[in-house]
Order: C-alpha cells, then structure tokens, then sequence
C-alpha cells in the first residue's frame, strides 16, 4: 500500500467474494447429517458468531464421509463446504497437509500447489482482509478438532470487541 | 492561561459548515466519500479538538500539580480549567465531582472498587437491565462473585424497551444501586430515566448512569437527573480516546475508597501507611492524560456552542428519515423502537439472508462505515435472537444524502448475495 489514504474499492470485493464463493455460500456440500459419525466437533469464532458442527465418518485412517451444518457469514460457511469436499476420501494424513496448507494461505497471500485445492484456492483473496481470515479459518481448526477426538474448536482465546 | 474556546458559531445549526470542521469526513475509501456512521463506537474530532491538543504539547506541555515552572503552573491551570468545562456541561454542583478516567469502562469500575467494595455486603442488590454494554454488566459480575451481592436484570421487550412494569418488581427494599444505561449502544433505545430513578430512590438506592451514549447526543443534567453517578467517554463526544469522565456527588467520592494506589492521590506516605489525598485527586493516581484533558474540554466547548438541544434535533430528524428510508430496502429488518423519538441516532439492523459481517464488508466497499457484530451487547443479540446485528450510528454532521448512501448500497448488498 503506497498511499494509506487509498485503500478499499470494490476491486478488492470481488477478489474476496469470488464466484465459487458464492456459489459454496449458497448451496453448500456434505450438508446432511451423518446417520453413524465415528468423531465430531464444534467450532465457534466468538467474534462473529460463526459457527460450525462438523461430524466425521472415519474408516481406518481414512475420512469415508463428513458432513457440517452451522450459521454464519459466507467466508466461513463457503470454507466449511469447500473444506469438506476435499477431505472426503481422503487419509487424515492428507487432510492435516491440507489444513496446513490452507493455513500457509492465509497467512502469505498465496495460493497453494495443492492436488484438489482449486476451489479453495479462491479464498486466496481473504488474507487481505485480516479480519476475515479467522472467518474462513474457522472449518480447518474444527477438523482439526475433530480429528483429534473431538470437542470445541475456538479461534479465539476471550473476547476484545470494543464497541 | 486558557485554551481558546474555539470559534464555533455555527447558529442556526448550519450542517456544511459543521461537516468543513471533520476533514476526515472528505477522506476516500477506495473511489468513495467516506460515510462515516460508526458513532456509536467513536466519534471524529473537530479540527478545534485537534489543534488545540496540537497547541498544548507544543506550547504547554509539563507534568502537572505540585511544580513551581511556568510550564507546569500552566499545564495544571489548563487541566482543571477542561475539568470545570465539563462539570459545567453536565451541569454539576461543583468542578471536583468530575473525575478524569480512561473512559466510560473504567469509570464503572471505579465506582464497583471505590464505592461497591466499600459499601455493599452479601444480599446486597445491584440492579442493571439486560440492554447494558458489557462495560456495565462484567463489572458487577466481579464484585458479585468477590462479595455475594445479588445482581438483578430488568428485562428487554422485543421493541428493545425496557419492561417497566417488571422493574417495580425487581427494585426492591434490597436495591442498593440501580446501574442503568440512559441509552442502549446497540439498539438506541432511549431508558426512561425520570420513571427509573424515582423508584430506586424511593428505596433509597444509589443510581449510577452509564452515559456513554447519552451524554454525548442528549442534554444531560445531573442534577435534574437526581441521579449518583454518571459515567461517559470523550471519544464518543468528539474528545479524543483514552479520556473519560467519572461524575458523582461529592459526598460520596468524599466517603469512598480510592481506586488505584500511587502518586498524586495521597497526602502523606510513611513507610508504614499513606493517607489520601482530597477528591477529585484521589482517584486521579499517576500522571493524568493532560492533553486528552484539554481536547475533552475543547470537544464540549464545541458542543455546548451548538447546543445540545440542536445537536438532538438534528438527530432525530436524521434518525426519523433513516428508519423510513431503510425500512423501504427490501429484505431490511430494524431492531429496536419504532420511532426515532424513544431512540438516539442508532439504528440496529439485518439483512435477510446475509450476514451481517458480509453486509459490513460490502458496505465498506461503498465507502459506507457500519459496525457489525455483537456491539458488547450479547444479551441483547440472546433476547433478539440474532447472533449479531449492522449497525448504522448518526452524530452531528451526518446528511439525509449519507442515508440515502447507504440505503443504495444496502440494496446493491442484497443484489451481490440475492439467490442465496
């Protein structure tokens, strides 16, 4: 940013809110509930209010099916959706290196070379807005969770809204 | 010594020439004028505000009390003269029941430390309503927790009212201090203080008024009020941030503890004990924010100048043309009182079907400033039965054309998510 009076602007917007966003925003994947979840979690990011209840069906060591329901602004749904569909099938293996992935995301800018990726790739756009980020965090740190035997998933350790 | 009372003669209250007092108010988010309706988290400054602080440090600036340089003589002179300014502004009895704090949060706990600490025991009521900030709900939780007092809600209605009839029942011979808001920060509804305080008092109990939305957009006059305490922050009022305002009466700052332990707020220190030093400088411990101080006294100088009763005028009217104009959007919700009368110039709202961080976001794009989130109200957000809420928050030099900004973005917001 060269001139700090000049930031903003509807460019950004649609880097943020990509179509593919949209589009996991408005019809989300792996909706319904699983009949027979080996583990499940619940993550919340205080902040917001987002929150999201993610239930995993693991067969040996890999993820069989999964399913997430929650409420929330559309980063942290569309990355829910986004997230689901690529774990499903794959090891627990695979889907920390993606959590580790996404992580690096959004924390450089960049986009990740990763097999399967390329919608989440869109939330690439979301590292400029520091304030979103932990909105589309929200999903892999309650996979996270999930996988490690359950239980609640924050993003934030207390509250520091000041209004 | 005096800071220039700063020429504002803007009667009849004249907007453009207000508005040419907020250079940030020409400010481009992107392509877009800002529209800045964040008030009720922090207000701007006028440039008065700004270059009388300026003048200050530049000119002025000592640490105060006790030093026999001109600088220092001059910066303790202009200390207590923002001092008198405000007690003037609220109309107090006298200069030294102003206590200068951090802000609205800290005058609250003063008050939970130096006068609940002291004067509540087990059983004791504390009586707040569930439309408070958290700034005046947490503290109360503490001393409840330390002391076993019991802390008790008048409930919200789903107008965003309090329920009066309920709080007859509440405030009781057991209430010791009724902790109410004058006017909710997340839905703008305004509390019926001369109905509130007469039945506390008739209970003899203690009244503390969280005025942090209040002060800074209605008349406000403590003794009218026939409250205790009332508590607010410059920063919502025009001041700058890091500088608020405790007011009590004098006796009973006289009759409390101290707050923080240190220098300027004792008379003696052996190694053995301290005594305390007289109100107001017992509460005051450390080296104060003396330029804050002084730009808190230019900020109601520049209220004062315009009235404040002009000041709620103008906001009403606003207020009035906002909850017409987006109650029009299609798909918009407005929490709170129907009309802009039972309100200050805060208009709580949703979007059908998009969040209120996404409609935040593209506001933002537009140039528009909301806040989003729980506004340190979740019990409200828990009896309205939303997880958070847009918040759009007037002050003095915000137009009808700014509304109308962000009438047309909120529809262009609906547009951007529509086919959710």
């Amino acid at each position: 940013m060269n001139d700090p009076l000049k930031t903003g602007g509807s460019g950004l917007l649609d880097e943020l809110y990509r179509e593919i966003i949209l589009d996991h925003y408005r019809r989300p994947r792996n909706h319904d509930p699983l009949k027979t979840p080996t583990c499940s979690a619940d993550g919340a990011n205080p902040l917001c209010g987002d929150t999201i209840h993610l239930e995993v069906g693991l067969d040996d060591h890999t993820i069989e099916d999964i399913a997430f329901a929650g409420a929330g602004c559309s980063i942290s749904q569309a990355s829910a959706s986004m997230m689901t569909e690529y774990v499903k099938g794959r090891t627990v293996e695979e889907a920390r290196k993606g959590a580790e992935a996404f992580q690096q995301m959004m924390t450089t800018g960049e986009t990740q070379d990763l097999e399967g990726f390329d919608d989440i790739d869109a939330l690439q756009g979301v590292s400029k807005f520091p304030a979103r980020v932990k909105c589309a965090s929200l999903a892999w740190k309650t996979l996270e969770q999930a996988l490690e035997g359950g239980g609640v998933a924050s993003t934030e350790e207390g509250e520091t809204s000041h209004d | 010594m005096t800071i220039t009372t700063p020429e504002v003669d803007h009667q009849p209250f004249d907007i453009e020439r207000i508005r040419r007092d907020f250079p940030i108010l020409k400010r481009e988010i992107g392509d877009r004028q800002l529209v800045y309706l964040d008030n009720a988290a922090t207000s701007q400054r006028p440039v008065q505000v700004l270059a009388e602080m300026t003048r200050f440090y530049r000119d002025h600036n000592a640490n105060i009390h006790r030093g026999v340089h001109t600088l220092s003589v001059e910066a303790t002179d202009l200390y207590e003269e923002a001092r008198r300014k405000i007690a003037r502004f609220v109309n107090a009895r006298r200069a030294e029941e102003i206590i200068f704090t951090r802000n609205t949060t800290e005058s609250i706990n003063l008050v939970a430390h130096g006068w609940g600490r002291k004067f509540l025991e087990a059983g004791d009521e504390v009586v707040i309503s569930e439309i408070e900030h958290h700034s005046n709900i947490v503290p109360w939780q503490m001393l409840r927790d330390e002391r076993g007092i019991v802390l008790k809600y008048i409930p919200m209605q789903p107008d965003g009212t309090l329920d009066l009839e309920a709080a007859r029942n509440i405030i009781g011979p057991k209430t010791k201090l009724l902790a109410i808001t004058a006017m909710s920060n997340a839905l703008g509804t305004i509390v019926p203080l001369d109905v509130l305080v007469p039945m506390a008092k008739e209970h003899g109990a203690k009244v503390l008024v969280d005025g942090a939305q209040s002060v800074p957009h209605l008349p406000v006059d403590v003794q009218a009020l026939d409250v205790d305490f009332l508590a607010f922050s410059a920063h919502k009022m025009l001041g700058p941030t890091g500088m608020g305002a405790l007011w009590a009466r004098y006796e009973i700052l006289d009759a409390m503890n101290p707050f923080m332990g240190g220098g300027d707020m004792i008379l003696t220190v052996t190694m053995e004990r301290s005594t305390w030093a007289d109100v107001p400088a017992k509460f005051e411990a450390g080296t104060p924010n003396v330029g804050g101080a002084v730009g808190f006294g230019v900020a109601v100088d520049y209220l004062s100048a315009l009235g404040m009763d002009a000041v709620r005028a103008h906001e009403v009217e606003l207020t009035d043309y906002a909850l017409r104009r987006l109650g029009d959007v299609p798909g918009v919700t407005i929490f709170g009182p129907p009309s802009a009368e039972e309100r200050g110039g805060v208009i709580s709202f949703e979007l059908e079907g998009v969040h209120p961080h996404d409609v935040g976001q593209v506001l933002d794009t537009h140039g528009v400033a909301v806040r989003t989130g729980h506004h340190c109200a979740q019990p409200v957000m828990a009896a309205l039965t939303v997880p958070a809420t847009a918040r759009a928050s007037f002050y003095l030099y915000n137009t009808p054309e700014e509304v109308d900004r962000l009438a047309v973005a909120l529809e262009e917001v609906a547009r951007f998510f529509g086919g959710a």
